[in-house]
């Protein structure tokens, strides 16, 4: 799960992870007011987006306003609030339909003396939570893991203790940051550590994190994204869901238990198993077509959730096709028979449908959909399956 | 003989009398495994599938004697019934429940790396010694005994090589589901290490996806430690990066776990690495002939 900037600065505030003073505004009035409240010279407005890449992103409607700005004065704040809100940004993040706009922040500016880079993410090879910090903020990171990788420090740490001063004095002396920065830094990077373990996170980057001029290290911007299978013990965190940001046919498979992603082909999937379900993709494409999702209608799917799987590939005006991969384990060949035969009935295939059966129950799987009547290829493997789909594509 | 499982091992069921924890132990007890009892704290003196049910997985220990238990429990449970299970000196953990907070894990994974108890999963389908010894989901009867060890992270993937296998006429040394989570227990590298040591495993194959570097790491393990032929597929090739693949762990960040990347490595092993699904057994029947 993801949050907007605005949401996680307000977990930092509560954590005391040192950020601007900053105010969230849906609308050019409340933008108007929160530059008014911050009370200086200049501030920043912001669009709020899950995508990163706001700075150089553009809006569909008014293509002269960038996803981030530097504003003046109060009128300044609400015209550019005016441009963004209810607007689509577009940015190298987002695809070239962009994602909506609902809101804004607002913060103070600052004298930024230095800018750098720090990220918290679970490092799988060592088993263990991992500070990253680089001397090169404010660019892309993977560029600088890619063509520098020395540049990027790396402290792995104990979620039962957090990070260790001497860590923070280590990473100190290497980015040269001495007196009273260092004593911010350390409060800085070990309050991070502290939200990423209290909070569940699989990932909190702050890009850029700056060292003003006054020596204090602040979080600029705040990225963070959780771990969903820990959210039962954050509820006050999974009300941050903002689903307006979410592919609305994922977010309607999520709702109904399935794992759906959706890809760019004209081949809809439905299987059992996430592996099964790449592999199903994977093969797809080895004999010449593009498969329109990767779609884990899981172990326990029963007729219900199978027949919502349908219509959501359905929904997709893409798909010209539909391949069925079913290995029955705990999942019974019968039940999946039924609920194709069910689906058919309420949702109408339009489209050719491949569906090839293998496992626990498969013969009399087999025989409810010779004996359905509904016009189904039937596929004896894998690559059968997927020659049949991709020739009845290419018709 | 084969790896972790037999036909003496003796295994309980944490979770036991809950739907999917009664379900799988009748399943498994069919299979012929030596089921010997269940734990459900607060619910010890019942019975499930006519074996005794404990509340603590010490005193169904003292009781039963059992050395390897499958777990059911629900995702905010699972943590402590593997530090259980560690506790009482079990040999083999396979924890099935899907859905674990990954932080977690990292205690519990650092507490079994100090322990002597195998930990599987979570997250997995569970492990089988075909004809012995089956603990966990994955269909019985599509295994065969045979030559070919197998391991994975992805469950009905692994049944899609097990059948594969089985089809032609290789059958199974043991298959073992490692889970799809970020941090499971066992690596590939500590399985091949077993799978090296087993008279019964012939060919290895080792079934990977997208997401970290465990593909990389044991192919450089291969390189230099593993004497058997070795067969691999990778799947989420078509993976676009930044989507999560439904297992937690398949996901590409950062232009990194790509499946290209994955497949250089171990073909520069001297693995024979599957093009498709639909060819893993033919992958297995290749590097054999390859051996001889």
């Amino acid at each position: 799960m993801k949050i907007h900037e605005y949401q996680a600065k307000e977990l930092f505030r509560a954590f005391q992870v040192p950020i601007l003073q900053g105010f969230v505004a849906r609308s050019p009035e409340e933008a108007q007011a929160a530059y008014d409240k911050l009370g200086g010279t200049l501030a920043v407005i912001k669009a709020q987006l899950h995508a990163g890449g706001r700075g150089k992103g553009t809006f569909i409607e008014v293509p002269t306003q960038r996803g981030v700005q530097l504003v003046r004065s109060g009128q300044e704040a609400a015209a550019a609030a005016k441009n963004m809100i209810g607007n689509r940004l577009v940015t190298v993040q987002t695809g070239a339909a962009g994602s909506p706009v609902n809101q804004v922040f607002l913060e103070q500016g600052c004298d930024i003396a230095r800018e750098l880079y720090a990220a918290v993410v679970l490092d799988r090879a060592e088993k263990l939570p991992l500070l990253m910090v680089s001397s090169e903020g404010g660019v892309e990171i993977e560029k600088v893991a890619e063509e520098t990788p020395e540049k990027i420090l790396r402290e792995h740490f104990d979620p039962a203790h957090g990070l260790m001063p001497f860590q923070v004095r280590k990473l100190c002396k290497k980015l040269n940051i001495s007196g009273n920065a260092a004593k911010s830094a350390d409060l800085f990077f070990r309050k991070l550590c502290e939200v990423f373990v209290k909070l569940d996170c699989s990932m909190a980057e702050i890009n850029p994190l700056v060292i003003t001029k006054d020596d204090k290290m602040i979080a600029l911007d705040a990225k963070i994204t959780f771990d969903d299978n820990a959210m039962y013990r954050h509820p006050d965190v999974k009300e941050l869901r903002d689903v307006a940001e979410e592919e609305p046919a994922e977010l309607r498979a999520s709702n109904s238990g399935l794992s759906f992603v959706k890809l760019e082909g004209n081949i809809g999937c439905l299987v059992n198993g996430a592996g099964l379900a790449m592999a199903t993709m994977d093969i797809i494409k080895y004999h010449g077509g593009a498969p329109a999702n990767f779609l884990d209608v899981g172990g326990g799917a029963n007729t219900q959730q199978v027949t919502e799987a349908f219509r959501i590939i359905l929904s997709d005006p893409n798909v010209k096709a539909i391949l069925v991969n079913i290995f029955g384990g705990i999942a019974r060949c019968t039940t999946i028979a039924q609920a194709i035969i069910d689906a058919s009935k309420e949702v109408g295939f339009k489209v050719p449908l491949v569906v090839r059966l293998e496992g626990t129950e498969v013969e009399e799987g087999k025989k409810m959909l010779r004996e359905s009547g509904l016009a189904i290829i039937s596929a004896d493997d894998l690559t059968d399956a997927a020659k049949k789909v991709v020739a009845s594509v290419g018709k | 003989m084969s790896i972790l499982v037999n036909k003496n091992t003796r295994v309980i069921c944490q979770g036991i009398t809950g739907k999917s924890g009664a379900f799988h132990t009748k399943g498994c007890k069919e299979y012929g495994t030596k089921m010997v009892g269940g734990v459900t704290p607060g619910k010890s003196g019942e019975t499930v599938e006519g074996l005794p049910v404990f509340d603590t997985v010490e005193e169904a220990v003292k009781q039963t004697g059992a050395n390897a238990t499958m777990i059911f429990v629900p995702p905010p449970f699972t943590a402590d019934a593997i530090l259980e299970a560690v506790d009482a000196g079990i040999e083999v953990i396979c924890a099935i429940t899907e859905g674990v907070p990954v932080l977690d894990m990292v205690h519990v994974y650092d507490v079994v790396k100090r322990s002597k108890s195998v930990l599987i999963g979570p997250n997995c389908p569970g492990v089988i010694t075909p004809g012995e010894c089956k603990i966990g989901i994955m269909p019985g009867y599509i295994h065969q005994p045979g030559k070919v060890g197998i391991m994975s992270r992805s469950g009905t993937l692994t049944y899609e090589a097990v059948w594969q296998t089985t089809n032609l006429k290789l059958g199974q040394s043991s298959c073992i589901g490692l889970g799809g989570d970020p941090i499971v227990g066992t690596s590939y590298i500590e399985l091949f290490e077993r799978f090296e040591k087993d008279p019964q495993t012939e060919v290895i194959l080792m079934i990977g996806e997208i997401g970290g570097d465990a593909e990389e790491k044991a192919a450089e393990y291969v390189k230099n430690h593993v004497t058997k032929p070795v067969a691999a597929f990778i799947a989420g090739r078509t993976a676009p990066p930044g989507k999560r693949m439904g297992h937690a762990g398949a996901i590409i960040t950062g232009g990194k776990g790509t499946a290209a990347e994955k497949v250089k490595a171990l073909e520069e092993a001297g693995i024979v690495v599957a093009p498709s699904p639909a060819e893993m057994g033919a992958a297995v029947a290749e590097a054999l002939r390859r051996r001889k």
